[in-house]
């Protein structure tokens, strides 16, 4: 078991260059403000203007929830696999080593044991800038093992969610980290620990259909998409016409699946609160 | 009445077209062509086992998609008996895509879930092509714990195209009814087997697949994606879905190499649809046969091994572990 007290988790240090010259500058989406990456760091990525959430990446996520210095990673060093030794237009070695040169990390989620103003808990958090945060055997293995270890020591589990789904490249090894992460779920909840589960953009398919879903409480990012198939796949098979604000968190809290909206500045505050009632 | 042929099945019905013609001369003409009706006869079997046992993912694919292929129901009638279908999720409706109910196995008085296709437009219309809604997946959950509490063994027949992608699907949260569906299967405590007919459908599959044994027929592929959905994505053309479907190790030789399941059903030649009684059959041995195992067990020991199962499945690269 690999554990680094003090993970280095620098803000900013991944920042992409898109867009706007010299990377310092980025557009919002939502509103068209022009606003400086730094500005936009020290805001946690939210648009100062609109609320507009940015993608988080897991570091950022992380150093934005814990209490520092209090962070312990568990099995940092497990890397993908390619089984199957799957070809397509590009390969997955390839598809792997380009993303793990791009954002620094080895697979799409961090986990570890760490504290929430006070709290300690399990925390995962997945990070969408990795193949979208898609799910294979790592993802799937390291958060059964948090959750595992969580059950063991009796804590509870918050997991922040964003994802594409199971991960193609991997095949059903991938669609079977619904089942293995659920069950490990089971037994958590058997020994009535509590898990919080909180969704950001996106949140979908096989991730959607398996540990997203089954938080005790589930919590949403503003605005964040989520479902099980995506929109252009629902038209086509459907014909039909998408409801306005189809699938995003507040058409999900509006049809009863959500218990909560939280600003990205006020997740950390309003997990502490949550473990609080829920005696973790 | 003969199936409909598939393409690759082609040169196997030239050959028998030329062997009618060829009996139809002799006849005709009163000349005797035995041997070369027997060297045709030679000819059509060699065809019929080059084609047979080289099957691609791909071609298996068509097998476990064609139209006339046995469906759930149908192995309700000619594997179990007496089948009794329940109806409803107790919440919202009936899934038609999802019949479930009682059925007898051998000795054993079971709880069938299963998804269903139609043979025909209208039918298809009411089993919406077999992919089933939250409620389909709420209804399974309901008849598993009356099973769990009734102690009876869960046999479900997995044949589905996915779970359906659609907006009445989404405002019922068919993510939250598949997830809870997995997380329930790993506990519940009675004996469940799942067998893999035709489709194997990524979650909407699995949302009703997470069982002591997992078996699969010999032509059904079991996928995290369809090969055309991955064609569309990795490729950028649906097209390219026999590239994909090779890519992806969806057959049942492939996952029973990967241990993703425990057995693989013997289908005719040619496939299911070309006997469908003898599938039927074959089905009926296979799941008696674990369902004889499972049930001796002590529910604890079955739910460790449960999760075990479910617990190995991945690879993943460990430093200091080789
Ligand atoms: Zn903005």
């Amino acid at each position: 078991m690999a554990i680094f007290p003090k993970p280095s988790l620098k803000l900013g240090k991944n920042l992409k260059k898109r867009d706007m010259p010299e990377g310092l500058w980025q557009k919002c989406p939502e509103c068209g403000e022009v606003i400086h990456q730094l500005e936009l760091s020290r805001n946690l990525k939210v648009c100062p203007k609109c609320d507009h959430h940015f993608t988080f990446s897991a570091a950022e996520r992380i150093q934005s929830l814990l209490d520092p210095d209090t962070f312990q990673e568990f099995d940092a060093e497990l890397a993908s696999v390619d089984v199957l030794n799957f070809k397509g237009v590009a390969t997955y070695r390839d598809r792997l080593k380009s993303y793990q040169a791009k954002t620094g990390l080895r697979d799409a989620v961090i986990t570890g044991f760490g504290s929430i103003e006070g709290h300690r808990s399990g925390l995962a958090v997945m990070d969408f800038n990795f193949l979208a945060a898609t799910m294979g055997s790592v993802v799937g293995e390291k958060i059964t093992r948090l959750i595992e270890r969580s059950t063991a020591d009796r804590r509870a589990v918050v997991i922040v969610s964003a994802s594409g789904g199971a991960r193609m490249y991997e095949g059903m090894l991938s669609l079977m980290q619904m089942a293995k992460t659920s069950g490990a779920l089971a037994r958590h909840a058997e020994a009535r620990l509590p898990y919080l589960s909180v969704l950001t953009h996106p949140t979908t398919a096989g991730v959607m259909a398996s540990y997203a879903s089954l938080g005790d409480l589930i919590l949403a990012e503003p605005k964040c998409m989520v479902g099980f198939a995506g929109p252009r796949v629902i038209r086509e098979t459907t014909h039909q016409e998408l409801p306005p604000g189809f699938q995003t968190a507040e058409f999900l809290k509006e049809h009863g699946f959500i218990d909560l909206i939280v600003h990205r500045r006020d997740l950390r505050s309003t997990l502490a609160r949550l473990l609080d009632y829920l005696g973790a | 009445m003969k199936p409909a042929p598939l393409d690759f099945e082609k040169p196997i019905l030239e050959l028998e077209k030329q062997l009618e013609e060829l009996r139809k001369h002799s006849k005709l003409q009163a000349i005797d062509l035995e041997r070369e009706v027997k060297s045709m006869e030679a000819k059509i079997e060699s065809t019929r086992r080059e084609i047979y046992q080289n099957l691609s993912a791909w071609q298996r694919i068509q097998i476990a998609r064609h139209t006339a292929r046995p469906f759930a129901l149908d192995y309700l009638r000619e594997a179990f008996t007496e089948f009794v279908e329940l109806h409803g999720d107790r919440l919202f409706g009936d899934d038609q895509a999802m019949p479930a109910g009682f059925a007898r196995l051998g000795q054993y008085r079971c709880v069938v879930l299963a998804h269903q296709k139609g043979r025909d437009t209208k039918e298809n219309i009411r089993r919406n092509f077999g992919s089933a809604h939250p409620e389909g997946y709420r209804k399974a959950l309901r008849l598993m714990r009356l099973a769990e509490k009734f102690q009876l063994p869960v046999v479900t027949l997995i044949d589905t195209p996915g779970a359906y992608p659609g907006v009445g699907a989404e405002e019922r949260h068919i993510s939250e009814s598949i997830a809870v569906n997995l997380r329930e299967m790993m506990q519940l405590r009675t004996a469940i087997v799942a067998v893999v007919i035709g489709e194997g459908g990524s979650g909407g599959a699995l949302g009703i697949g997470v069982a002591d044994r997992v078996l699969m027929l010999e032509n059904a592929y079991y996928s995290v994606i369809s090969p055309e959905g991955c064609a569309a994505i990795l490729w950028k053309h649906r097209s390219h879905a026999p590239e994909a479907a090779e890519a992806l190790k969806l057959t049942a030789f492939d996952l029973k190499q990967l241990g993703i399941i425990d057995a693989v059903i013997p289908e005719p030649t040619g496939g299911a649809h070309h006997d469908p009684l003898q599938t039927a059959l074959n089905l009926r041995a296979a799941v008696l046969a674990q369902l004889d195992v499972l049930t001796k067990k002590k529910v604890s020991v079955l739910l460790e091994e449960r999760y075990e199962k479910f617990r190995q499945m991945g690879r993943v690269l460990e430093p200091g572990m080789g």
